[in-house]
C-alpha cells in the first residue's frame, strides 16, 4: 500500500511501546489485527495517543492512519488528546446509582473539577458505563499509565478510596467471596471452586477434578462431544440463548480454518457473572474453550474480554501461560494430536463489542461496528472464516455436561431451559452478588436467596436482562426464571441481571440513564439505532421536564415510534433491544401520566 | 499476475490502477519493475528495483531462469513462434548472478518473478515509459515480448502484453496512420495494393516511402532537408530532449505553423498560430484509448470566439490553398474512414455510442469487437505469421556514469500534472509543489543537503536549479524529476538526445549528473524568483 | 551466432484470427420468491432490491450505489420479510427461494418514515434532491422531534470522546450543523449536510480509490467522517480524486466551484447542460459527464455504469478542465 503519514513522530517512550508489543508477536499473516493491542500499549504506557504514535503504529501495520484513527476514537478507554496519566472512571449507571455513586461523582466535581479536567495535569476522572463490579457497588476503575501500567477496580469506592486513587496509590480490594454469597456451599457446579480452589494454581485445578472433562472430551472424540452438548440442549448464555450443540454442527459443516472465540466483553449494565467466573476460576474456562475447539477442530482461539476488568485478565494471562507450559495448550494438547492456542485480547470500553459481529471487527483491528447478517459467524465469521463464538458462561458448563453427560445435564432446570444458571442480582437487594440456581427458580425465590429487596424493603420495580431487558412490576415475583417463563410475561432473561428498584428510586432517572447509556454506546452505524437513541433520549427528557410537543400522550407515541425503528431496522441487537426495558416500563408503570 | 514494468500506473493511469487494485483483491500477484520504489510499487507483491537502462538484461535473465527450469511453453512455442532456439541461446549467460550484478535485483527476486509468471495461469506484463524512452526503447519492448512468447501469455483472455498509453489518443493518432510508415489502421504505406486503395478514395497520389518520425525530422532540420513544420497539438520546445538543440532548430526554421488550444512555447515561435478548439470538451469525434476502445468525445460547450476545432481549421486551410476537401461532419468522416480501415469497419456511431466504445479489430457491424489481439497465436495451425523471438542486445543508457557525472537522474509524471504543464497548471492542486530534485535520504545526508535546498543539476549539456526533495523510494545513486514546470526548471535542458532509431524516442530515463550547492545567496534570489 | 529469425514483412496485414474466448459463466440458477404478493424469478445472487426492480418496484436507497459495496446502513430500503424478526435491508439481503416480501407495508412505511425524520431533524438536507421525494412519498414530519439547537462551533464535534456524555437539555434536538470545512481549492467538506452513509470512505478506501486518507472516527451520534486527527486534506493523504463527491448523496462534499457558485446565488442547474466525452489526459480513457453552465465548466462527474471507470476519476480527470476556462 502507498500510506501517506503527517510529519507527526513518535517519542521514544511511545515507539518503545509498540515495539514492545509488536515483539512479542508472529508478523507473518494480517498485521491490523494488532492495532487493538498496539493502541493499548500506548495507552497504557503514556495515558494517551498521539499523531506520533499512531503514524509510528501503523507504519509497523500497513495500516492507512485515518483508519488507525477511527479506531483508536471508537473506545471509550483511549484517548486521543492528551489525558492524565492516572485517571478514575467512577461508573454512574443504573445499579451504582442506587448505591452511590452520583453522590459521589458530585463529590469529584466539586473537589476536582467537572470529569475530564485536571488540576495539576497528573491525574483526572471521568464517569463511566456499568464496570461490571455492580455487587459491590458504586464501582470506579483506576487506571495510572506508566512502563509499569497500574489497573484496579476499587469497589466500593469512596469518596477518599478515589482521592488516593487519584494520587497514584492502589486501594486493597475483598476477597472475590463476598461476590458469591454461596462460596463454599455443596451443590453447586459452576461456582463450586469460587473461594475454595486457588484460582491461580493450575495443580489446584487439577485436585479439583480441573482437566477431567477434557481428557473426557479427548477418549471420546470430537463428534460424541458434539452429541452430548446437543443432548444437554445447553443454550447459549449471553442473551440470545441459540442452542449450543447447534452451532458448533453449523461450524463444524464449514470448511477450515476455523476459528473459536470466547466472547468475555461482559458489558450489559448489571451483569458481572462471567467476570466471576474468569476471577475465580479461569482455568475451567480454559478447559472448556480447548473442549469446545476439539469439537469444532478450531487450532485458533481468541479470548475477548472487556478492557475493563484488569484482575481477570491478569489472572487469564497468567493461567493461559501455565497452560502452554503445562502441555495443555499449544501443540499435541496432551499427546492427543490436537493443536491449539487461545490469544488473548482486551476490549478498550465500548459495549457495542459484546455483539459477536462487531467484536470480530474489534479482533480485526477495525471499527467495533456489527456486521450485517446474515451471512452468520459459523459461516463467515473473524478474518472472513467460520467461526464458533460462545459466551463464558455457556462455554464453562462444558465440563459438566461431559462428566455428567448431557442427559443428565438436560435434567437439571426444567425442559426448555436447562441447566443450572447464574444470575447476577444486584441494586436493592441485601446481598447482592453472582447466585447459582437451576432454571425454573422463580424470582422471589431468588430475591429471598439474595436476602430480600433493600432499601426501603418494597420493591417498586425490578430490571430483569440488564439494559437490554426489561421491567417487572412487584406482582411478577412468582415467575419462573426461565426462557420460556419470562417471554411468557414479555420479559427476557438476558444475561440474567436481577436488579430490584425500591419504592424512593425515580424511574425517569433510571429510564433516562438507561437511555443515556444506548445513546452513547450505540457504534454509530446505522440511521434508526444512531439518531433513535438520541431522540430517545430527548424525548424522556423532555417529557421529565414537562416541556412536551403536542403533549404526553403525543410523545408517547413518537417513542414508541422511534423504539419500533430501532428494533426493527437497526442492523444489530443493540439498536433492536435500546428501547425494550424503557417501553416495559412505561407500559408497565405511570411514570409519564399527564397530569390533569 | 500482474507485472508492470517501468510503470507508474498509480500516479500516471489512476483509473488503470483501479482495475490492478481489484485483482489484487481478487488474488492477483502484482510485481512491480522499475528503479524507483514508487507508490505502485508499494502495491506490489514484491519489488524489483533494477538499476536504470538494465531491463534487457533483467527480461534475459527471466527467460533464462524460465528455460533452465523447463518453465517455458514448449507447444505454444512450438505452434506460434519462431527463431527459440536462437533465442536460448542468446540469454544463456545472462544467469541470475549475471542479473544480480548488472541489474541489481537480488538473484531469489529475479528468480520468483520468473517462477510466478511462467506458472502463472493468466499473466501480463503492461509498461509504459520506463521501457520506451530509452535510446533502445523497442528492444526493450522486444525483450518483453519475448516473455510472453517463451510463456504463452499472450492472445488468451486475461494474459497479454500490454503498454499503457500516456495520452488520451496516441493510440488513436496510430490507429489514423499519424507514424511515418503507416496509413489509417496500421497499412503499410509501402504496401502497392494498400496505398492504391487510399489513392483511388482520396483522388490523390500518396508518396510511396515512408516519413520521418519525429527525431528525425529534427535531424532533417539540421540537415537543411525540413524547413518548413506544421505542428498540431504538439509542443515540442517542452517535451523533447536537449533543448537547447530543439530550440535553435525550431528557430531556423523558415515557417512554423503551430495549431494548438493554448499559446505553448512551442506557438511562441511559430510563423502563424491557428487557434484550436479543445478536442474532448469543444469538438465532435472520437478518440482511442490504451485498451483499443474507440469513444465518442463531443462538444458540451463552445470553443471562444475565433476557435476553431481542429477538423474545421484543416478544411478551411485547404479551401485557402484550393483543394478543398468539402466541410464534412465528424460522423461524415469517420464514415469515409470505416470504408479504408477495415479494422474501423464495423464502428458506426450509433455502435460507438451504445456500447460505450468498441476495440478494434471491428471487422463489421456485428463484430463485437476484440478485448485482446493474437488469439491467431493459439490456432492450430497458426493464423498468419510466425511471432518471432527477439534476440536483443542489453546495452545500457547511452549517458555514462562517471566521477564527474556519478548520479543517475530519470524523469517521470507526479499524479496531478501531465507532461509539460500547460494544461494542468491552471487548476489549483493541493498536491502540487512544483519541480524538485529528488534524491534518496542517504544521498542528501552524504551531500549535507537539507530538504529545500536549492541546488545546481549538472548534466554533460546543460545545468538547471531546483530544490531537493527526499523520495525515500530512491535508491541512493539516483534522481528522479518530472518534465511538468518546464517554466521553472527545464529539466529537458539536462536529458540527452539519445535517439531509438527505431522508434524515434529519446532516452529521457537516463541521464547522468552531479549535483551542487547553490550558495545561500543565489538560493535566496532563486527564492525571491520564484515568489514573483 | 546464427542470423536472427527473420521478422514477419511488416507491409503485409496481418489475416484476421478467431474471436476472443472467454471464460464461460457459472450458469446462474433462478431463485423463485414473492415480493408484494407478485411472483418474481431471479438469478441466484440477486439482492431483494434487484428482485423488486424486476417486478417494477423502486426502493428508496440513501447509502446504496451500484459501483460500491452495500453497507446497508441508512435503513431506509428496508423490506418486510416474512418469518423475520426484524425488517431486512433490501439492497444486501440477497434471494433466497421461497422468500415472502412486502415492500410497502405499515411496518416498512414507518421505518422509512422514521429514518427519514431522525435523519432530516438531525442533518441539513436542502442539497439532497432524493430527500424532497422521500419525505413526501412518506409524508415524514422531521419536526416532530422538536427545534434544532445552534450549530457547533467549527471542529467541536471533532473533539468528542467516545462515550462521553451530552445530556439532551430537554428542549432542543440534537443536530450536526457545523460550519463548512473549506481548506483546499477544489472541494469542501460540509458535515452538517453528512448523513453518515459511509459512502466517501468506502470509495477513498477498497471499492475504488484504495487511498484511507478518510475513515468513520467517533461513535454513535458523533460518529463523524475524519482524517487522522481531523487534519486537513492537504495534511492529509487525500489525493483530490474526488470520488468521495461523485458519490456523496446529499451535498456535503463539494466542488468548490459549485460552493462558492452556491453562495454567490449563481448555482443555477436549469442553465447547465451535461454532456459525456472523453477526459483529454492519459490514455485510459475515463468517460467524463462535463457539467457547462454560460459556456464555463462548473464540475466534471462520471457515469456510473462505464466499464473504464465506474464512475470514478482522478484528479486530472476531475479538476483538471480550468485550462478550458481560462482560454481566451
Amino acid at each position: 500500500m502507498d500510506l501517506h503519514f503527517t510529519t507527526a513522530e513518535a517519542t521514544a517512550e511511545e515507539r518503545a511501546a509498540v515495539d514492545a508489543c509488536l515483539a512479542t508477536v508472529s508478523l507473518n499473516g494480517s498485521r491490523r489485527q494488532f492495532l487493538l493491542p498496539v493502541l493499548h500499549a500506548i495507552q497504557d504506557r503514556v495515558g494517551w495517543i498521539s499523531e506520533g504514535a499512531l503514524n509510528h503504529a501503523c507504519q509497523q501495520l500497513h495500516v492507512a492512519p485515518a483508519e488507525a484513527y477511527g479506531v483508536a476514537d471508537f473506545y471509550a478507554l483511549f484517548a486521543t488528546r492528551p489525558r492524565p496519566k492516572t485517571v478514575v472512571h467512577i461508573c454512574d449507571d443504573i445499579a451504582c446509582q442506587v448505591r452511590g455513586a452520583e453522590t459521589l461523582c458530585r463529590q469529584m466535581e466539586k473537589e476536582f473539577g467537572p470529569a475530564g479536567s485536571s488540576k495539576d495535569g497528573s491525574a483526572t476522572w471521568h464517569r463511566s458505563p456499568c464496570l461490571g463490579v455492580c455487587e459491590r457497588a458504586p464501582a470506579a476503575l483506576a487506571i495510572t499509565a506508566g512502563e509499569k501500567t497500574s489497573e484496579h477496580v476499587i469497589a466500593p469506592a469512596t469518596a477518599p478510596d478515589v482521592r488516593s486513587a487519584l494520587r497514584g496509590a492502589t486501594i486493597k480490594q475483598p476477597a472475590l467471596a463476598i461476590s458469591v454469597p454461596q462460596a463454599g456451599q455443596s451443590g453447586l457446579r459452576l461456582l463450586k471452586r469460587i473461594g475454595t480452589v486457588d484460582p491461580t494454581s493450575l495443580d489446584a485445578y487439577r485436585a479439583s477434578g480441573g482437566f477431567l472433562a477434557l481428557r473426557r472430551a479427548l477418549e471420546m472424540g470430537a463428534l460424541e462431544v458434539i452429541r452430548e452438548v446437543t443432548e444437554s440442549k445447553l443454550v447459549g448464555r449471553g442473551g440470545a440463548a441459540f442452542p449450543t450443540g447447534m452451532k458448533w454442527s453449523g461450524v463444524r459443516s464449514a470448511p477450515l480454518p476455523r476459528y473459536l472465540i470466547c466472547n468475555a466483553d461482559e458489558s450489559e449494565p448489571g451483569t458481572f457473572k462471567d467476570r466471576v467466573i474468569m476471577e475465580g476460576d479461569p482455568y475451567a474456562l480454559v478447559e472448556s474453550m480447548i473442549i469446545c475447539a476439539y469439537a469444532t477442530e478450531c487450532s485458533h482461539g481468541y479470548l475477548y474480554i472487556r478492557g475493563e476488568y484488569p484482575l481477570a485478565t491478569s489472572r487469564l494471562e497468567h493461567v493461559l501461560q501455565q497452560c502452554r507450559n503445562r502441555g495443555f495448550l499449544g501443540k499435541n494438547i496432551l499427546g492427543s494430536g490436537f493443536d491449539f492456542d487461545i490469544e488473548l485480547r482486551r476490549g478498550a470500553g465500548a459495549y457495542i463489542c459484546g455483539e459477536e459481529t462487531a467484536l470480530m471487527n474489534s479482533i480485526e483491528g477495525h471499527r467495533g461496528e456489527p456486521r450485517n447478517k446474515p451471512p452468520f459467524p459459523t459461516q463467515v465469521g473473524l478474518f472472513g472464516k467460520p467461526t464458533v463464538i460462545n459466551n463464558v458462561e455457556t462455554l464453562v458448563n462444558l465440563p459438566q455436561i461431559l462428566i455428567e453427560g448431557g442427559k443428565a445435564f438436560a435434567t437439571i432446570g426444567t425442559e426448555k431451559s436447562t441447566g443450572p444458571k447464574l444470575f447476577c442480582v444486584s441494586g436493592h437487594v441485601n446481598t447482592p452478588g453472582v447466585y447459582e440456581a437451576p432454571f425454573g427458580i422463580t424470582l422471589r425465590q431468588l430475591l429471598d436467596l439474595a436476602g430480600g429487596i433493600g432499601g426501603t424493603g418494597k420493591a417498586q420495580a425490578i430490571l430483569l436482562g440488564g439494559a437490554a431487558g426489561a421491567f417487572v412490576g412487584p406482582k411478577d415475583m412468582d415467575v419462573p426464571l426461565t426462557f420460556e417463563g419470562l417471554r411468557a410475561i414479555g420479559a427476557t432473561l438476558g444475561s440474567a441481571v436481577i436488579m430490584p428498584f425500591d419504592d424512593s428510586v425515580d424511574l425517569k432517572q433510571i429510564l433516562r440513564r438507561i437511555a443515556g447509556f444506548f445513546r452513547d454506546e450505540s457504534c454509530g452505524q446505522c440511521v434508526p439505532c444512531r439518531v433513535g437513541t438520541v431522540r430517545q433520549e430527548e424525548l424522556l427528557a423532555r417529557m421529565a421536564s414537562g416541556k412536551t410537543i403536542g403533549g404526553m400522550k403525543q410523545e408517547l407515541v413518537l417513542l414508541k415510534e422511534v423504539g419500533q425503528v430501532m428494533r426493527d431496522a437497526s442492523i444489530c441487537g443493540l439498536g433492536q433491544t435500546a428501547s425494550s426495558a424503557i417501553e416495559s416500563a412505561l407500559a408497565k408503570f405511570p411514570i409519564f401520566e399527564e397530569k390533569r | 499476475m500482474i507485472v508492470l514494468w517501468g510503470s507508474n500506473a498509480r500516479a500516471a493511469h489512476p483509473i488503470f490502477f483501479h482495475h490492478v487494485l481489484k485483482g489484487i483483491r481478487n488474488g492477483a500477484k502484482l510485481y512491480v519493475v522499475d528503479p524507483r520504489r514508487t507508490e505502485s510499487a508499494q502495491w506490489g507483491e514484491k519489488w524489483l528495483g533494477l538499476h536504470v537502462g538494465t531491463d534487457i538484461a533483467l527480461s534475459h535473465a527471466i527467460a533464462r531462469e524460465i528455460i533452465a527450469n523447463g518453465l517455458e511453453n514448449r507447444s505454444f512455442i512450438e505452434n506460434a513462434t519462431s527463431g527459440f532456439e536462437e533465442y536460448q541461446a542468446y540469454v544463456e549467460p545472462f544467469t541470475l548472478e549475471y542479473a544480480e550484478k548488472e541489474c541489481g535485483v537480488a538473484r531469489e527476486l529475479v528468480r520468483e518473478l520468473a517462477h510466478a509468471y511462467a506458472r502463472a495461469d493468466r499473466a501480463q506484463i503492461c509498461w509504459t515509459l520506463g521501457i520506451t524512452e530509452h535510446h533502445n526503447g523497442v528492444d526493450n519492448v522486444l525483450s518483453l515480448i519475448n516473455l510472453g512468447l517463451l510463456t504463452g501469455h499472450v492472445g488468451r483472455y486475461g494474459s497479454g502484453l500490454n503498454p499503457l498509453r500516456g495520452q488520451n489518443n496516441v493510440q488513436g493518432g496510430g490507429d489514423m496512420g499519424a507514424i511515418p510508415d503507416r496509413l489509417t489502421g496500421f497499412q503499410h504505406v509501402e504496401n502497392d495494393e494498400l496505398r492504391a486503395k487510399f489513392e483511388k478514395a482520396y483522388g490523390v497520389k500518396i508518396p510511396a516511402q515512408r516519413g520521418w518520425h519525429l527525431s528525425g525530422m529534427f535531424d532533417a532540420m539540421e540537415h537543411g532537408e525540413l524547413t518548413a513544420l506544421y505542428v498540431i497539438g504538439e509542443n515540442p520546445a517542452n517535451s523533447e530532449s536537449d533543448q537547447h538543440r530543439c530550440m535553435k532548430l525550431l528557430k531556423g526554421l523558415e515557417c512554423l505553423v503551430v495549431q494548438d488550444m493554448l499559446l505553448t512555447q512551442t506557438a511562441e515561435l511559430a510563423t502563424v498560430v491557428f487557434p484550436a478548439a479543445a478536442g474532448w470538451v469543444e469538438s465532435e469525434g472520437t478518440v482511442t484509448n490504451s485498451e483499443r476502445r474507440v469513444q465518442r468525445v463531443r462538444r458540451a460547450k463552445n470553443p471562444p470566439e475565433g476557435v476553431r476545432d481542429d477538423m474545421t481549421i484543416l478544411c478551411d486551410l485547404a479551401d485557402r490553398l484550393g483543394h478543398s476537401l468539402g466541410h464534412p461532419s465528424a460522423e461524415e468522416l469517420w464514415n469515409e474512414l470505416r470504408t479504408l480501415s477495415p479494422m474501423h469497419a464495423g464502428m458506426s456511431y450509433e455502435r460507438l455510442e451504445k456500447s460505450g466504445g468498441l476495440q478494434w479489430p471491428c471487422y463489421d457491424e456485428t463484430h463485437p469487437g476484440e478485448q485482446y489481439l493474437h488469439a491467431r497465436l493459439w490456432e492450430r495451425p497458426i493464423i498468419g505469421p510466425l511471432a518471432p523471438f527477439s534476440p536483443v542486445q542489453h546495452d545500457p543508457p547511452v549517458d555514462l556514469l562517471d566521477k564527474d557525472f556519478p548520479i543517475r537522474l530519470t524523469t517521470g509524471r507526479r499524479l496531478d500534472s501531465y507532461n509539460t504543464g500547460v494544461q494542468t497548471m491552471h487548476y489549483a492542486s493541493p498536491l502540487r509543489w512544483g519541480e524538485t530534485l529528488d534524491l534518496s535520504p542517504e544521498d542528501l545526508q552524504r551531500m549535507g543537503l537539507n530538504e529545500g535546498d536549492m541546488v545546481r543539476i549538472v548534466s554533460r549539456r546543460g545545468a538547471v536549479e531546483a530544490p531537493v526533495r527526499v523520495d525515500p523510494g530512491l535508491k541512493p545513486g539516483l534522481a528522479f524529476m518530472t518534465l511538468h514546470f518546464p517554466d521553472q526548471v527545464a529539466t529537458n535542458e539536462l536529458t540527452i538526445d539519445a535517439i531509438d532509431p527505431k522508434s524515434g524516442v529519446s532516452e529521457f530515463k537516463a541521464t547522468a549528473i552531479r549535483v551542487e550547492k547553490v550558495s545561500m545567496k543565489k538560493k535566496q534570489e532563486a527564492e525571491a524568483a520564484v515568489s514573483n | 551466432m546464427s542470423t536472427p529469425p527473420k521478422a514477419p514483412d511488416m507491409k503485409i496485414p496481418i489475416p484476421r484470427g478467431p474471436l476472443p474466448i472467454f471464460p464461460p459463466e457459472r450458469p446462474k440458477r433462478l431463485v423463485e420468491i414473492t415480493i408484494d404478493g407478485k411472483p418474481a424469478s431471479v438469478p441466484e445472487g440477486s439482492t431483494l432490491l434487484e428482485a423488486a426492480r424486476t417486478v417494477g418496484i423502486e426502493t428508496p436507497t440513501l447509502c446504496y450505489l451500484e459501483n460500491l459495496t452495500p453497507v446497508n446502513v441508512c435503513r431506509i430500503c428496508v423490506v418486510e420479510l416474512e418469518n423475520s424478526r426484524t425488517l431486512v435491508p433490501a439492497c444486501s439481503r440477497k434471494v433466497e427461494p421461497g422468500m415472502k416480501v412486502q415492500t410497502d407495508s405499515e411496518r416498512v412505511r414507518t421505518s422509512r418514515k422514521l429514518v427519514l425524520e431522525l435523519l432530516a431533524s438531525s442533518v441539513d438536507v436542502s442539497t439532497a434532491p432524493q430527500f424532497k421525494e422521500y419525505m413526501q412519498r412518506y409524508d415524514a414530519a422531521p419536526e416532530r422531534f422538536g427545534p434544532t439547537g445552534s450549530p457547533a462551533k467549527a471542529g467541536e464535534r471533532d473533539q468528542i470522546q467516545p462515550g462521553h456524555h451530552h445530556a439532551a437539555d430537554g428542549v432542543h434536538a440534537e443536530t450536526v450543523a457545523q460550519p463548512v470545512k473549506v481548506d483546499n481549492d477544489l472541494y469542501v467538506r460540509d458535515y452538517g449536510k453528512c448523513i453518515l452513509c459511509y459512502k466517501c470512505v468506502e470509495a477513498c478506501g477498497v471499492d475504488a480509490q484504495n487511498t484511507f486518507a478518510i475513515a468513520v472516527a467517533g461513535r454513535g451520534f458523533n460518529a463523524r467522517i475524519s482524517t487522522e486527527f481531523n487534519v486537513t486534506l492537504p495534511d492529509s493523504a487525500c489525493v483530490y480524486c474526488g470520488n468521495c463527491i461523485g458519490v456523496c448523496p446529499t451535498g456535503a462534499l463539494m466542488f468548490k466551484s459549485e460552493h462558492d457558485m452556491r453562495q454567490a446565488g449563481t448555482w443555477d442547474e436549469k442553465k447547465q447542460s451535461q454532456t459525456d466525452t472523453i477526459c483529454p489526459y492519459c490514455g485510459v480513457g475515463c468517460q467524463l459527464t462535463v457539467h457547462v453552465q454560460e459556456q464555463q465548466i462548473v464540475k466534471i462527474t462520471s457515469p456510473l455504469d462505464h466499464s473504464v471507470t465506474n464512475g470514478h476519476l482522478c484528479i486530472k480527470g476531475r479538476f483538471g478542465y480550468e485550462w478550458v476556462n481560462l482560454k481566451k
